[in-house]
């Protein structure tokens, strides 16, 4: 018997002591929304936050965090998750979003720790956590969305994603030309 | 330009089936064979679309949700034409039914060239849509959705709103023409009576006919739009394949072949099943649909079946394809392109006496290797077997398929399995195959009443998955004394794509006609080239294969775009004025070149890189699934000899736009996955056995490599909607290896791309 406050909440788990955290989180706790993408710490998927740090729960053995805060995506309640969530909504970051729960874990720990990140400072926080459909731009945009709307900032309109609409063109071919992204 | 026409040997045979069901009565796809569920009053207009009291409009989305947005783009076809307020609209998945079985993907599979609009072609495609919508399968793949909901999803909501309207107009006593239908509501001067008012009654007046809209008339389509399914992406709650597990399921972990074809001699279920967690220990047959042999687990957790698969101490009996070596058979593959053997699937023109005439001759060796699809949710798949039936949770690109390896594997008919399909955290081509499920289904059905969840670990998903076909290829060309194109000549030696597929379908016929996915993109481009010979040689070997993202299309534009590239340097030539030459009659093509040169500025002169070195610019063009896409790309060579991709520019016509913010992320997603590969792809098999595992020897792009990417959309005036899935990711290659000898880095001729180590300076 192992205890650790998951999400706030003392949670008592007849566990191995070695068994890896993701795989209590998911398969005893039954919260689903930390995924399993690589199992040996390289891909970012199943990132919770142990006492506000971002941790790789598929390495992390569940004894390790015991007595210790560990958050996941469903326990993320504060005004800079929020702040992501909302600009991860806003500009339709996600595509298939199996990443996403890492992603917006990490990128919720370094607006935490730096209210303003530049875009090298997102590289650095962003670099461990993988995306096979290519979000890297949108959430580059996304966090400093999230980071102008922490600081009481004007943020773009959720029914106007990412980039300008495109031009119909009146006649022959005419180009919608917005940039999706730039750094 | 001079029309071409070319049409398999093997179509014959395909042919005469097709004329066959040709004699049918052509079949509507409105309304399936059985009515939608529905709840709390819903009312289904037909196989699309219902509407709650509460005004709630709820759109049957037959395709599976894997990123590329197709619930918000194919909700918004329906929408409007129903003239339903946006805000009230959810999405639900479609049952399995024929009227869902996907029409386009097989029409546009057909082996005609675009430009093609004969007789022939007409017949094939008319056809092959009656064959399809009796006795095709419903499938989310070949860039298709887009093209294939058009029809009916637009037709079902232009009949319901018709339907909304007439029900109106019947309660208020007045000719329906009069009645104006918007924001989900009929409206009569100051009378307003929303969709929800009306369900009790809609369904008595169902029109036989209706009207589209004109495209003027369009305030949905054509407008940027918020995805659907974006919040619960961000907060956690998307329920995934992995996710749909019921809270008294158990795990279960494989022990699968470690070398190609090997089965299994004997294990230790008696030392694994005195482990802790472990509730059954059950041997795995395989079969036809490419479910592999071996040995599962089913425990507590996924981690406890694991951990006890070591304590199994599977023997194996090696198979034939035990000591296949992926160098050797590219050393044959080489050997076969050298030679020209093969299909012939293009010939016209003259092939021979330009090259008695050429001024130039330029020829060319490219190879590519096997690509894992690794998408970020391993595979698994969920099953019950129940006396009341089976139930699977799974995500999958094919569920009439899937539910056909089920019910066979599981013994039961197909109308005792209920699929629920869930989100696929990214697919690729990977989940057209139910090698999983049915694996999924042959261990529950040895511990039935028992929901299983089956998962495979990342290196399972990535050595045992189906592969994209190495491939390696000769290409030669005559050019005059200016450097024109007179002739081309390309021979390729490949597995065949479509062949993995019919091995997976259990499918003589897939498995036996010439297979045009592996020259598809050098048969079909729009360049007017003299003479153009296409041949491939289809070759047979261990490793199972299957559609990658933008299948032939993958590896045929670094092919064509490398090699045109290399054409236009013999005389220095410009490579866009190069194409622009030989697309005088192709409109569509030009424009987005010629918009992708202007946004990139090609011609003006490239910033050095800050810490020293070159930079190059390079251009591809490609047609591939409806859509003509121009990329240009600009690439920074370190004096360390480190390439950094840092601007990619897009260009696309992909036809009548319905989310211009969907195309533009497919075409982020295409460049960067399309990336990923030109600069890390690579699987290799030693001994029988991929090399490669996981992300740290199979990399992809990270958030620092990651480069600005621009995205500007060509609009067509009358075309129809086109592909975007996929589109994007064949010319990264092509534009990246371009760049590359722009700014004087060589020739890369090989993928993944390798820059040699700086010279010794002596």
């Amino acid at each position: 018997m192992i205890t650790i406050q998951l999400n706030g909440e003392a949670r008592t788990l007849d566990v191995p002591p070695e068994m890896p955290l993701l795989w209590a989180i998911r398969q005893v706790a039954h919260l689903h929304g930390t995924k399993f993408g690589c199992g040996i710490s390289v891909c970012g998927a199943c990132t919770v936050h142990v006492d506000g740090v971002p941790t790789r729960a598929c390495v992390t053995s569940v004894s390790a965090v015991e007595g210790k805060a560990v958050t996941t995506i469903e326990g993320l309640a504060d005004p800079v998750a929020a702040a992501v969530q909302t600009a991860w909504t806003a500009l339709s970051v996600a595509q298939c979003g199996y990443c996403q729960s890492g992603q917006v874990m990490a990128a919720t720990a370094l607006l935490r720790a730096n209210a303003a990140p530049s875009d090298a400072d997102i590289d650095a926080a962003m670099d461990g956590n993988l995306c096979r459909c290519g979000a890297y731009p949108r959430i580059r945009a996304a966090i400093h969305d999230a980071a102008r709307r922490l600081a009481g900032g004007a943020a773009p309109d959720a029914e106007a994603p990412a980039a300008a609409p495109a031009a119909l063109g009146p006649s022959g071919p005419a180009s919608g030309s917005a940039r999706s992204a730039t750094r | 330009m001079k029309r071409r026409t070319f049409i398999l040997a093997g179509l014959g045979a395909t042919g005469a089936l097709m004329l066959g069901v040709g004699l049918l009565p052509p079949r509507q796809r409105l309304r399936g064979r059985r009515g939608l569920p529905t709840e709390g009053g819903q009312v289904a207009l037909n196989g699309w679309v219902k509407v709650a009291p509460d005004g709630t409009v709820t759109i049957i989305v037959p395709k599976a949700e894997m990123g590329q947005g197709v619930l918000t783009a194919a909700a918004m076809i329906l929408a409007e034409e129903l003239e339903v307020d946006w805000t009230s609209v959810r999405v639900e998945d479609a049952p399995v039914d024929p009227i869902y079985n996907n029409l386009a993907v097989m029409v546009d599979g057909l082996p005609f060239h675009p430009d093609d609009t004969g007789r022939i072609k007409r017949t094939a495609r008319w056809l092959t849509t009656k064959w399809m919508r009796e006795f095709g399968f419903m499938v989310t793949g070949g860039s298709s959705s887009m093209t294939d909901l058009w029809g009916p999803m637009g037709d079902a909501g232009a009949m319901a709103r018709e339907a909304f309207r007439a029900a109106a107009a019947a309660q208020w006593q007045v000719p329906a023409e009069t009645c104006r239908v918007e924001g989900g509501a009929v409206r009569l001067n100051e009378r307003r009576l929303g969709f929800g008012q009306l369900v009790g009654s809609v369904l008595e007046h169902l029109p036989k006919t209706w009207t589209r809209k004109d495209v003027s008339e369009y305030t949905i389509i054509g407008r940027p739009r918020a995805r659907l399914d974006a919040a619960s992406k961000a907060d956690g709650t998307a329920v995934f394949g992995l996710d749909a597990a019921p809270a008294d399921a158990r795990y279960a972990a494989v022990a699968l072949p470690p070398t190609l074809g090997a089965t299994v001699a004997g294990y230790d279920a008696a030392a694994a099943r005195a482990l802790p967690g472990v509730r059954a220990v059950v041997p795995l047959a395989g079969g036809r649909f490419g479910h592999l042999p071996g040995v599962a687990i089913v425990a507590d957790t996924w981690w406890h079946a694991t951990r006890a698969l070591d304590a199994l101490a599977v023997q194996w009996t090696p198979g034939a394809g035990a000591t296949f070596s992926s160098v050797s058979a590219a050393a044959d593959l080489e050997a076969r392109a050298t030679r020209g053997d093969g299909f012939e699937f293009l010939k016209h023109g003259d092939l021979v006496a330009p090259f008695k005439r050429a001024a130039f001759s330029v020829e060319a060796f490219y190879g590519v290797p096997y690509l894992a699809h690794a998408a970020m949710e391993p595979v698994n798949c969920t099953v019950r077997v129940a006396p009341d039936g089976v139930d699977v949770w799974v995500g999958t690109q094919v569920p009439g398929v899937a539910v056909k390896a089920v019910a066979e594997v599981v013994g039961v008919e197909q109308e005792a399995v209920r699929l629920h399909q869930r989100l696929v955290g990214g697919a690729f081509g990977r989940r057209l195959i139910v090698d999983f499920v049915a694996m999924a289904a042959e261990i529950a059905k040895q511990v039935p009443g028992t929901a299983v969840q089956l998962l495979w670990s990342r290196e399972q998903d990535m050595r045992h998955g189906v592969f994209r076909p190495m491939v390696r290829a000769k290409l030669i060309a005559a050019l005059d004394g200016d450097g024109k194109l007179l002739a081309l000549h390309s021979a390729s030696a490949g597995q065949a794509m479509l062949k993995g597929w019919g091995r997976f379908l259990g499918d003589p016929m897939l498995a036996n006609i010439p297979d045009k996915t592996t020259v598809e993109g050098l048969t079909d481009q729009p360049y007017a080239i003299p003479a153009l010979r296409v041949i491939h040689d289809a070759v047979d070997l261990p490793v199972p294969v299957a559609s990658w993202r933008s299948v032939g299309h993958s590896y045929t534009a670094f092919l064509l775009e490398s090699f045109l590239d290399e054409c236009a340097a013999v005389k220095q030539l410009d490579p866009v004025q190069y194409r622009l030459g030989l697309l005088a009659d192709h409109p569509r093509a030009k424009a987005v070149l010629q918009l992708v040169a202007d946004k990139a500025g090609w011609g003006t002169p490239l910033a050095p890189p800050a810490g020293g070195g070159r930079v190059g610019r390079g251009v591809a063009l490609h047609w591939s699934y409806q859509a003509y896409v121009a990329q240009v790309i600009e690439v920074e060579v370190s004096p360390a000899n480190a390439l950094r991709v840092r601007r990619v520019v897009v260009a696309v016509d992909c036809g009548l736009v319905i989310n211009p913010d969907g195309v533009r992320q497919q075409v982020e997603s295409g460049v960067l996955y399309g990336l990923s590969a030109a600069l890390h792809g690579e699987i290799t098999f030693e001994g029988g056995a991929a090399v490669q595992g996981n992300f740290h020897d199979y990399p992809a792009v990270r958030f620092a490599a990651s480069p600005v990417i621009e995205t500007h959309l060509v609009l067509p005036g009358d075309a129809p909607p086109g592909g975007v899935g996929e589109v994007a990711v064949p010319g990264v290659a092509p534009a990246i290896a371009n760049a590359l000898f722009a700014a004087g880095a060589g020739r890369v001729r090989t993928l993944p791309i390798r820059l040699a180590p700086p010279e010794a300076t002596t």
